[in-house]
């Protein structure tokens, strides 16, 4: 050992001194290990922060993963770099809406610009949307057709006046003013209906309906009494004019026939050679008829200028009924017109016809007068030859002489001769004269072919002018059909549209009618229903109570019922229970008590119903209930000889049980010195299951009383001694539970008699 | 009762040495006289295996309550 302990002493300082012997070239491995470590971790850290300064993302991932790194990169690079949020939310709407509006601002500025140099309406007028659409058309019209289409013009825009009322365009109205004026005035003649709505047009306001129909009714009537004025004159006048025209041709035809007749006459009497009395008769009636002529001549000329002027009042008028620009008064117009122009042609046609016979009769009458003045003449030389003989010399073919006659013939014959000369010398001029004639013929036919042609013409052109009229007034009468068809159709339109709008109108105003009547229904209904619910509610409140009450009262009753049952029922198992406890009583120092059947059976009977009873009546043990049990002082004197021989028996059991172990134990039993009774200790413990300390416990127990106790020790026992206690410990048990039982049946019992006795 | 079983198997116990021991004398006795001419030890040896018998069936006897049966061992 000290050899160890020297050993020891000695190896220690060689290993210390090897240890330093070691150490210096430990110590330069040692260092360069130690700068390698520190080289390589002072690069990893500073190519992180290098790196981590260059992104901020990889910065951001060491934060996180590595603790404590982000107060290291604080220090050494600085806060993080801020947050990239984006923040383009800005709302770019209000900018296309700004533009849109612009736009609209534009378009609508450059509208009225191109529309007023068409003096049309604005479009902002756009409530009326037709309207202005077909505003444009007529009122483009009015400035390239006259005074027609003014007239169209006027009457479209004196209607469109009439449907924007119902719109509201009090804003518009000055500016539709405007063009209106404007397009009245250029195509505007002095009429009624224009004066009526000039000064209209100033004072727009949003008529009302009424308003706008009384005016329209005021204009048709206004119209319509112009109308009746209008065609009143045109038809007077016309009458007139026809009658006086009718009389004038009438005058002049028989001024014609008068002078036709006089000159029929006159050549009759040139060329007829009657006796003189007739010939006088013939002068007469020559006369006569020339003055016939005259007066005709001269009332037909009267006639005539009648019914020239007349014709011409009847133009004036017509002119004016042109100038009142009544439509409806047209085709009489045209009608007057057509007459006038036709009376014109006929008085026309009448006084040629008189003028040719006029002149006519002043070719015979100039013939007539030659001849007359011939033979005036040959009368005067006649008379000069023939002094005597005066005025009737044809009266005289018998008076005459010789003389008279010779003379007479010689003056004939002179005078034949005198004719012929002179009808030589005419034959000579005549070529002359004829030329000249014809000349003037010629002359006179170009001015007569002029002035026909002229009349003509005029005529002519009359009738062109009518007939234009003619188509004038037929065409604006399609076109006004058109236009009426139109209207119609548009008012149509409107109509439908009206229709529509108010159904719908209807349609929602009867919904709203419906809902709110469902509604207050419904309200009426829930008030309603709550209010019978509540009167139910109380009812069977009320109802409840009264059956709550009932309901008790007959519990009451039956539970006093019940509880004086019980009571009895009570009363019977505690006596029976007391019968059992006596019979318990009847135990013998050595016998068992009497069989327990018959006091347990009528505890059976007593609680028939009882299930706890009946449960612990049946739980009863068979044995007690046949033989009865044992009771305790029986018990109590039988156990010492079981405890003798149980302490006799104490070493045998399973693994000992020989002659020479019974010997044995019987030593034991009898060398064995003890206490014949120990106190129990509250828990035992193993060394407690001695068969003597046991069968000291025991007897301790037993002594006190506590057979339980006892028994509880005794079943500890074990082997041999055991078996030798087994019948006793079996009566133990048996009179343990009979007792058990029977102690809680009257402890039950007494609990019942107990519960059901009634405190007073 | 189970602590008079003891006392009733004692009392067995002494009554059947008794009869062997006995029977065993006797017999001894018997052969010792007639066949080994009265020498000691048939009776001795009767009287010994008499009572060693009665030994026995009172041992028997008194374990018998511990002998595992064959029918025990089956059910087991």
């Amino acid at each position: 050992v000290s050899k160890c302990v020297c050993g020891k002493v000695a190896v220690h300082p060689l290993q210390h001194c090897r240890r330093y012997a070691s150490a210096g070239n430990s110590g330069s491995a040692a260092g360069k290990i130690v700068a390698a470590s520190l080289l390589t971790v002072g690069g990893g850290l500073g190519g992180t922060i290098l790196y981590a300064k260059w992104d901020p993302k990889f910065r951001a991932n060491i934060e996180k993963s590595v603790p404590y790194s982000d107060q290291l990169f604080e220090m050494t690079l600085g806060p993080p770099p801020p947050q990239f949020v984006p923040l383009q939310k800005k709302p770019v709407k209000v900018e296309p809406l700004q533009i849109s509006s612009v736009s609209e601002a534009s378009k609508d500025s450059k509208q009225p610009k191109a529309k007023g140099k068409a003096k049309d309406k604005q479009p902002e007028a756009a409530p009326v949307e037709p309207k202005p659409a077909i505003d444009e058309t007529p009122a483009q019209s009015p400035q390239t057709i006259e005074e027609a289409s003014a007239e169209a013009a006027h009457i479209i825009s004196a209607m469109s006046e009439v449907p924007s009322v119902p719109a509201p365009v009090t804003s518009y109205e000055p500016a539709t003013a405007e063009p209106e004026a404007q397009t009245l005035s250029p195509g505007q003649p002095a009429a009624e209906c224009c004066s009526e709505c000039a000064p209209d047009e100033h004072a727009l306001k949003e008529r009302p309906v009424e308003e706008v129909s009384a005016r329209l009714a005021q204009q048709d009537q206004a119209e319509q009494d112009a109308l009746a004025a209008l065609s009143a004159d045109l038809e007077d006048a016309l009458g007139v004019s026809a009658k006086l025209t009718l009389q004038a041709i009438g005058a002049q035809e028989v001024a014609l026939s008068a002078i036709g007749k006089h000159t029929h006459k006159l050549r009759e009497a040139m060329d007829s050679e009657d006796p003189p009395d007739k010939k006088s008769a013939q002068w007469r009636e020559l006369e006569d008829a020339l003055s016939d002529r005259t007066r005709t001549v001269d009332q037909a000329g009267q006639a005539l200028l009648q019914a020239k002027e007349q014709l011409e009042k009847l133009r004036v008028v017509i002119d004016s009924a042109k100038g009142s620009k009544i439509e409806s008064a047209r085709p009489q117009i045209l009608a007057a017109e057509e007459n006038l122009h036709s009376m014109i042609v006929d008085l026309d046609k009448v006084v040629t016809k008189v003028q040719a016979a006029q002149s006519e009769a002043k070719i015979v009458s100039q013939y007539s007068e030659l001849v007359n003045e011939a033979k005036v003449q040959f009368q005067r030389e006649l008379s000069s030859i023939t002094p005597e003989v005066q005025a009737n010399w044809k009266g005289l073919t018998g008076k005459l002489s010789a003389d008279d006659l010779n003379s007479l013939i010689a003056h004939a014959h002179r005078r034949i001769d005198q004719l012929n000369r002179e009808l030589a010398e005419q034959r000579v001029r005549e070529q002359i004269r004829i030329e000249a004639a014809l000349e003037q013929q010629k002359q006179e036919h170009q001015r007569a072919v002029d002035q026909a042609v002229s009349t003509a013409l005029q005529h002519n052109r009359e009738e062109l002018r009518l007939d234009q009229e003619k188509k004038v007034h037929e065409v604006r009468e399609v076109m006004e059909a058109e236009m009426r068809t139109q209207l119609r159709r548009q008012a149509a339109a409107h109509t439908d549209h009206l229709r529509d709008v108010l159904k719908v109108q209807e349609h929602e105003l009867r919904e709203e009618a419906q809902e709110n009547m469902n509604s207050k229904l419904m309200e009426q209904e829930t008030n309603y229903r709550r209010l019978a619910q509540e009167q139910l509610d109380a009812f069977t409140l009320d109802m409840n109570s009264a059956y709550a009450r009932l309901k008790g009262i007959e519990e009451a009753i039956d539970s006093h019922v019940i509880a004086e049952e019980e009571a009895r029922q009570a009363h019977q198992l505690w006596l029976s229970v007391e019968a059992l406890n006596y019979t318990l009583k009847t135990a013998a120092a050595d016998s068992p008590t009497e069989p327990l059947e018959d006091a347990v059976r009528a505890i059976k009977e007593s609680c028939a119903e009882n299930e706890f009873a009946q449960a612990l009546a049946t739980a009863l043990p068979e044995e007690s209930l046949s033989r009865g049990v044992y009771s305790e002082a029986s018990l109590r004197a039988r156990f010492y000889g079981v405890r003798r021989m149980a302490r006799r028996v104490a070493l045998i059991d399973e693994t000992r049980n020989s002659l020479y172990q019974y010997f044995l134990s019987y030593l034991q039993s009898v060398l064995l010195f003890e206490k014949e009774q120990e106190a129990p200790p509250v828990k035992l413990a193993p060394q407690d299951l001695d068969t003597f300390k046991l069968l000291a416990y025991a007897t301790y127990s037993i002594e006190r009383g506590d057979l339980e106790l006892a028994a509880k020790f005794i079943n500890q026992l074990r082997g041999e001694s055991r078996r030798v206690a087994q019948d006793w410990l079996k009566e133990a048990r048996l009179t343990l539970e009979t007792k058990q039982v029977i102690s809680l049946l009257s402890a039950y019992a007494n609990a019942v008699g107990l519960g059901t006795t009634q405190a007073p | 009762m189970s602590e008079k079983e003891l006392g009733q198997k004692w009392d067995r116990c002494l009554a059947d040495c008794a009869i062997k021991v006995g029977a065993g004398l006797g017999l001894g006795i018997v052969f010792s006289v007639i066949f080994f001419k009265r020498r000691t030890l048939p009776i001795a040896f009767g009287t010994g295996v008499g009572l060693g018998m009665a030994y026995s069936n009172c041992q028997n006897d008194l374990s018998s309550p511990y002998l595992l049966h064959s029918n025990t061992t089956k059910e087991q």
